[in-house]
């Protein structure tokens, strides 16, 4: 069998390179794909503990993870678009006001 | 090394490989593509670590209909970037080392977790039903219930604050 802290050292860096992403790319629509990856990274670390411990609560803490994440994403990307008609643009550096 | 750990190093691989596509492609689409890759290939992670279902919901609905709905985004706002990838400003470079300091924490926080031997791989019966749909309904709706419930109105809310800040006139 895998040893769970081969999974979790996996699950950190994808979550490093998901924060990475976030912080340093001025495409808002891509900064969001990088929070899928993060997300994705907690749903790793469930999956791993649960394998390792039996307990299958944390498939279902993954299960509710990817609807959130649906969620999550229907929301973002509406707000992506409402911002790209009011200002013409989706990068982060151009987009400081809360104003319209 | 069996099997199970070749392939659990290939897809780790090639994870952290288009993992950092996503971030470093300067075409959105080229980005999305790649993560659509990614999760594939955490889906195959997820068969490693025995949970089929959560592998099979991962392929249907990131890969499926997230990333879909992503790149419907992509194509409608037909964004052309130019400039430079990244510019380093000051912000920037704080971000970037903060990532790199949170991985450094997490790995020195990993090594640190006690290695669990699996002792409950011994009962058969417990194998057989650990990620199989059946179990994983029957504690959904039984334990999990309220949960449940909670998400499909979380959907809901989802669904129509969507529609209401994308429209441009209700």
């Amino acid at each position: 069998m895998i040893p769970t802290s081969h999974s979790l050292i996996l699950a950190a860096a994808l979550f490093a390179i998901g924060m990475l992403g976030v912080l340093v790319r001025r495409n808002a629509l891509v900064a969001f794909m990088c929070v899928e990856l993060m997300l994705n990274a907690a749903n790793l670390t469930f999956l791993a503990f649960a394998r390792e411990r039996g307990d299958v609560t944390g498939h279902l803490s993954a299960f509710f993870i990817i609807a959130v994440a649906a969620a999550e994403a229907a929301v973002g990307l509406a707000i992506v678009i409402a911002v790209f008609r009011a200002r013409g643009t989706v990068n982060i550096e151009e987009i400081q006001s809360m104003k319209h | 090394m069996s099997i199970e750990q070749v392939l659990f190093y290939v897809f780790a691989v090639a994870i952290v490989a288009s993992a950092s596509a996503v971030v470093f492609l300067r075409n959105p689409v080229g980005s999305a593509m790649s993560l659509v890759a990614c999760f594939f290939f955490l889906a195959g992670v997820y068969v490693l670590l025995w949970a089929h279902t959560i592998a099979a919901l991962q392929v249907l609905v990131y890969a499926g209909a997230i990333m879909v709905l992503f790149l419907f985004v992509i194509m409608l706002l037909s964004l052309t970037d130019t400039g430079p990838l990244v510019q380093l400003t000051p912000s920037r470079a704080a971000g970037a080392l903060a990532a790199v300091a949170v991985f450094s924490a997490l790995i020195v926080a990993l090594k640190k977790l006690p290695d669990v031997a699996p002792g409950w791989t011994a009962d058969p019966s417990q194998v057989a039903r650990f990620g199989t749909i059946q179990y994983l309904g029957e504690v959904l709706y039984t334990k999990w219930l309220f949960p449940f419930e909670a998400v499909s109105l979380l959907l809901l809310v989802a669904i129509v604050g969507a529609v209401v800040v994308a429209k441009p006139r209700i």
